[in-house]
């Protein structure tokens, strides 16, 4: 289903992509997808930005995405089955979208979440490259998007935010100092090596440290921890699970 | 023909024309020189001296303040706060509405880059507080961006000792159930009364 399909016709003409006579070929796939961004494109249709699960952060042409009906669908963080096809691979092509799951609409009458799902959209389709697939990404932003609802929503976003620096090749070790080792009083965030710094050790250098942010209860929990685990050894959050594989820079929350 | 070519170049430029349907309308005013072109010539020409943007609610028209702000018939105590002058005008349109209007110039967006400081919200604010308004009711848009700032503008006017309403949302009039979005039920029934 989540394979990209070069799909022939017989048609009788097929000079611009090489195809042999009476054969003209195509682009094509399915794929799950959380709608970063819609704008308008002419009178009625909008270029979709999605983070699909197989296939990145893809753009693509809805035609009629203006329409009363479709509107609603292309709001920020809703989940859509999309199908994208093209001419060529490098080609913009058009999405066929259909609604999975509306989670913008649970969302509207609460301003914190409503901004926590805004902000996840807009650092999305800010950071990330193009066509590049980011699975683990895709299923951490659907947890966190799911988590929204929830009472322990600000420390999966904090959890979702660290695991995207990691993604991005910015990831940071919290768990424990990096001078002395230790995991309690920590209060710096060294720009150099991305770890975190003690108050104690990291006094002489703190106009060179960044401050360590205060962090929600959940995240605050495991930072006491050396943010590693709960104490009934649990995973922190469920968007960590995805995010934090074995062997990358945050694998101190795993 | 150089003059009409940049007619029908400017036409194209319309909401819903493309260079097809420009190439008609021009065609249609040079049929209907008396009747059409000038009588439109000289109606933009008027429209582009005349018009002006209200510096006290941001709508546009001819005078300022304009025809709403001035007209004492309104109630001054209710203030509707609209994204676009498009918006307003759907509101007036309904003939329901006898307040004063508000009209922020846009939404606030993340991804545009587009703040607090990019929207008329200083002018509402100080409105607000200045003004013997008792109500502001919020009519942004049901969108992320829309509710976002309508979040936003509920917390700025807390200090202004107004009570801030919202729009109602949900099933629109002639809506059948069965044709519904999600989004729309959900919020119908989180609305319901």
């Amino acid at each position: 289903m989540l394979d990209l399909i070069l799909t022939c016709e017989k048609l009788p003409s097929s000079r611009s992509t090489g195809a042999p006579a009476g054969v003209r070929c195509r682009m094509e796939w399915m794929d799950r997808g959380i709608v970063l961004s819609a704008r308008r494109h002419g009178e009625s249709s909008v270029v979709l930005k999605l983070l699909t699960q197989e296939h990145g952060r893809f753009a693509g042409v809805v035609r009629g995405g203006q329409s009363r009906r479709n509107r609603g669908v292309l709001e920020q963080g809703n989940l859509l089955s999309a199908t994208w096809r093209a001419r060529l691979e490098e080609h913009l092509g058009n999405f066929t979208v259909e609604l999975e799951k509306g989670h913008a609409a649970r969302l509207l009458d609460r301003p914190d979440r409503l901004a926590a799902l805004d902000s996840t959209c807009a650092i999305l389709d800010v950071c990330l490259a193009e066509r590049e697939p980011h699975p683990e990404l895709f299923a951490a932003t659907l947890a966190l998007v799911a988590a929204l609802d929830g009472d322990d929503w600000a420390a999966h976003l904090v959890a979702w935010e660290i695991g995207l620096l990691g993604e991005l090749g910015f990831g940071l070790d919290l768990s424990c100092c990096a001078a002395t080792g230790a995991n309690d009083g920590l209060a710096y965030v060294s720009p150099r090596s991305g770890r975190a710094v003690s108050l104690s050790a990291g006094e002489p250098y703190r106009d060179r440290l960044l401050p360590l942010p205060a962090v929600p209860a959940g995240a605050r929990r495991g930072r006491a921890g050396g943010y590693r685990r709960r104490p009934d050894n649990q995973r922190l959050f469920p968007a960590a699970a995805y995010l934090f594989p074995a062997g990358r820079a945050t694998a101190g929350f795993a | 023909m150089r003059e009409v070519e940049h007619l029908i170049q400017l036409l194209s430029r319309l909401p819903g024309l493309g260079p097809r349907s420009a190439r008609r309308a021009a065609l249609h005013l040079i049929k209907k020189p008396e009747t059409l072109m000038e009588p439109l010539a000289k109606a933009l020409n008027t429209t582009a001296a005349a018009i002006r943007t209200c510096s006290n609610c941001g709508n546009v028209d001819t005078v300022d303040p304009c025809a709403i702000c001035a007209d004492t018939e309104r109630d001054g105590s209710i203030l509707c706060v609209v994204e676009e002058v498009a918006d307003l005008w759907a509101l007036e349109r309904t003939d329901v509405f006898s307040g004063r209007y508000h009209v922020l110039g846009g939404r606030l967006s993340a991804l545009d880059g587009i703040g607090p400081e990019d929207l008329n919200i200083p002018g509402l604010i100080s409105r607000a507080e200045t003004q013997a308004i008792t109500e502001v009711i919020l009519a942004t848009n049901l969108t992320v961006d829309g509710q976002t700032t309508a979040h936003y503008l509920t917390d700025r006017l807390t200090a202004a000792n107004v009570t801030v309403t919202q729009l109602a949302h949900g099933v629109p009039v002639g809506g059948e159930l069965d044709y519904l979005d999600d989004g729309t039920l959900t919020a119908a029934l989180r609305a319901r009364r």
